[in-house]
């Protein structure tokens, strides 16, 4: 962290500045990679850019930061992401 | 524009104080995508305010000045010109402000900025209310929504804001939704290589704030341009092209829908519906979705 | 060096130019139109290498000077009155951006009704926001502060922006042969500005997010530091001017035939420079008088108004009124002096709306405090 000869309100970047995001999650998403076509509509969608995109236009999803909103199952053309509630998943 | 054209790098960082589904989130994560690092961010107060997350860190991998209400244009003018004196033209100003903060407060100091010339990107976030300060009616809320200032709804229609900017005849307008982020992604990309005053709103359906569930941002998006209620058009030096389904409608390819489709997803509009329709209102929303349809047709002479 | 025979706006805006700013973002309001004009004019010959902003309002200036201040670069400016009203959220603003702009506001009578003369209410109201205030009485003074301002403004210490004031009409359209110095004297006396803090892509940060108590109470400190820390560094500012140039307006407060005096007077601006000849006339008839013309308002000069109460009463002239309580000048006054010393302080409130305060008003103010007519506040000129 770069300090500065005056105390004011700067801010520096930080992955998690609010902490670990996933907490907030009532319900989690699930990815099943069988149905996934590579189509990358749930990654450009998240809004919290916790849906990782990998070289091969696979994705993953970030639980450290995902807070569940489902916009990525919603998306999905095929229902390859489910919202399973928090501690039911299988 | 694929997806898959959409370059990796992200300046947005995960774990912000962004409500779940945020619209404003997607849509900075397009513009980071489509400027890159080399960019300076100036924000009013909006919810992007608090999506930064809480000091000493940020969760925006770029430079970043918070501004007053009303100020996201003038300080923006600010950055450019002392951008200009250091020969720094490598570097985007963005000015990234609320539509309380566009259509409203901050609307004399925009005006002012696009008619002296500033070289930047002004983007209007539009979730249609003030809904950082807890969902208060604002000069985009539509006829009838409910919000805390409007509770048996907004007696007056929303202005176009795009029209008011086009008055300006700045080099580059363009409306777009964040139910289509290659769109976003697109017109953001194109205003980058212009220089001189840009334009850009973005529909950002916001789920409290509307009262819908948070995983139909995407679809509120889309519905809101399918069914008319928002257009996706640019306007580049004065000349109107009319954007993806937006312009199958204009042309008459594609039957617009009924906007009920859209508004009856969305709690702010369930008196409409509940306890009984209120025909006369929705009716109303229609004549006046027509008669925007109709203008669109007058400015490219489908309709005079 | 070579005199330049100008107004005191032309004269301000020679001394602007002359600091080299990247950028200056104003709008015109009488009676500053022609500090603006000046520095048009300098942009159109070429003398002005910088951006200047033709703005739509004072509030877009200052909200343009604070973003062109945060990209690194040099700023300055220049209102009065309603344009420094309308700017009071921005210099909040610019203050706990802890940004070093430079701007002049030639002190200009509230409305309504419509009055373009001099008061200091405008800038009075802006005690609070963090900035530094000077209130200078020639157009001499006008230039050399200007340029001080600058160095002052981006100490890294203090860092903090600087408001020059002066009196409608009395030095902004009055003209004055001003001692110029050479412009390499003036850059090797201000260098480049090093920014404490910029926005820079090669270093991201965000400016000003959501800040909790804790966090906020010690950025508030450190203004107040840097305000306390200024306090002796315009002191040797104004040392080092004064060796380099051979002029010197005082420090915080200019002092004028104060050692032996049993009253001095306490005020600022203009009237200062009216109460020298006052002090000179008073003192040939054995009145022993002295001026203390209070220069630097932020930061206030607290203890050398004690130093000087040892020795003598004080008059203070105010040309402002906090409605309710009296003059800002005297209340200050009788904050740094309480529990301190037991000096009487004479309160006179005069010269609102422009009304002149010659050094004739302003030996009959003093006059009627030797003679012991005087209570505590009164209002000169009126009835009572």
């Amino acid at each position: 962290m770069k300090k500065y000869p005056i105390i004011t309100s700067i801010s520096y970047p930080k992955k998690g500045a609010m902490g670990k995001t996933g907490t907030w999650r009532v319900f989690k998403p699930i990815l099943d990679q069988n149905k996934c076509v590579k189509c990358l509509q749930c990654w450009i969608y998240c809004p919290e850019a916790t849906i990782i995109r990998k070289e091969d236009n696979s994705v993953e999803i970030d639980y450290e930061y995902c807070k569940g909103c489902g916009v990525c199952a919603n998306v999905c053309p095929t229902k390859a992401i489910t919202m399973v509630r928090e501690g039911e998943e299988k | 524009m694929a997806i898959k054209d959409l370059p990796l790098e992200e300046h947005y960082i995960p774990g912000s104080a962004a409500c779940p589904g945020c619209p404003a989130s997607m849509a900075l994560r397009m513009v980071f995508k489509a400027i890159g690092k080399k960019m300076i961010m100036v924000v009013p107060a909006c919810c992007t305010s608090v999506i930064e997350s809480l000091h000493p860190y940020t969760s925006f991998d770029i430079p970043l000045l918070n501004i007053a209400f009303e100020a996201a244009a003038a300080a923006s003018s600010g950055v450019a010109a002392a951008l200009e004196t250091m020969g720094r033209d490598d570097i985007t100003v963005v000015a990234w402000a609320g539509d309380g903060g566009t259509y409203d407060i901050g609307l004399q100091a925009l005006s002012g900025a696009f008619e002296r010339g500033t070289n930047f990107i002004y983007i209007c976030y539009n979730n249609q209310i003030y809904s950082n300060t807890g969902i208060q009616r604002s000069g985009a809320t539509p006829y009838a929504a409910w919000t805390t200032t409007t509770v048996g709804g907004k007696t007056e229609f929303r202005k176009e804001m795009g029209e008011i900017v086009q008055a300006h005849h700045i080099p580059y307008v363009a409306q777009t939704s964040i139910g289509y982020p290659e769109d976003v992604y697109r017109k953001v990309k194109k205003a980058k290589e212009i220089k001189g005053p840009k334009y850009i709103e973005i529909l950002a359906p916001c789920p409290p704030g509307w009262r819908f569930d948070m995983s139909k941002t995407a679809e509120m998006g889309k519905l809101a341009v399918e069914t008319g209620a928002w257009a996706l058009y640019e306007v580049e030096n004065d000349k109107i092209t009319f954007n993806g389904k937006s312009k199958l409608i204009l042309e008459g390819k594609m039957k617009r829908k009924p906007v009920e489709d859209w508004l009856k997803l969305q709690g702010r509009f369930r008196h409409l519906f509940v306890p009984e329709r209120d025909e006369k209102r929705l009716k109303e929303i229609e004549d006046h979705i027509d008669m925007l349809w109709r203008r669109y047709r007058s400015w490219v002479g489908i309709e005079k | 060096m070579k005199v330049m025979i100008d107004t005191g706006n032309y004269i301000a805006a020679k001394a602007a130019i002359m600091a080299k700013p990247n950028v200056v973002a104003a709008y015109p309001i009488t009676p500053q139109t022609t500090l603006v004009e000046g520095i048009a004019k300098y942009k159109e010959t070429g003398e002005f290498k910088g951006e200047y902003i033709c703005v739509e309002s004072e509030h877009s200036a200052m909200s343009a000077c604070i973003g062109a201040s945060a990209t690194g670069v040099r700023v300055f400016t220049g209102t009065s009155s309603h344009g420094l009203l309308l700017m009071h959220e921005m210099l909040h603003w610019a203050a706990l951006s802890r940004l070093p702009i430079v701007m002049c506001n030639i002190n200009r009578v509230v409305g309504p009704g419509w009055n373009i003369w001099a008061d200091e209410n405008d800038s009075i109201a802006q005690r609070d926001t963090g900035w530094i205030q000077f209130y200078v009485s020639s157009n001499q003074e006008i230039f050399d502060t200007v340029i001080q301002a600058f160095k002052i403004a981006e100490h890294e210490k203090i860092s903090l922006p600087i408001m020059i004031n002066y009196n409608a009409f009395i030095l902004s359209h009055t003209s004055m042969p001003v001692y110029i110095p050479e412009q390499e004297e003036i850059d090797e006396f201000i260098p480049k500005r090093k920014p404490t803090w910029k926005l820079d892509v090669d270093n991201p940060i965000t400016f000003g997010n959501i800040i909790l108590p804790d966090a906020y109470i010690e950025v508030r400190r450190d203004m107040q530091r840097a305000q306390d820390y200024a306090r002796n560094y315009i002191k040797k500012v104004a040392e080092e001017w004064r060796e380099k140039f051979g002029r010197y307006h005082g420090d915080l407060i200019d002092r004028y035939r104060c050692d032996d005096a049993e009253y001095i007077i306490l005020t600022m601006g203009a009237i200062g420079a009216e109460s020298r000849i006052a002090v000179d006339n008073l003192r040939e008839d054995g009145l022993k008088i002295g001026l203390a013309r209070v220069r630097v308002f932020r930061p206030f000069p607290k203890e050398d108004i004690v130093e000087l109460s040892k020795k003598a009463d004080f008059i203070v002239i105010d040309r402002n009124i906090s409605v309710g309580m009296g003059g800002a000048l005297s209340a200050e006054v009788k904050s740094a002096l309480y529990g301190n010393s037991d000096t009487k302080v004479y309160s006179y409130i005069a010269g609102l709306g422009g009304k002149d305060v010659t050094f004739k008003d302003i030996e009959k103010m003093i006059r009627k405090v030797v003679d012991g007519k005087v209570k505590t506040l009164e209002w000169y000129s009126l009835e009572e």
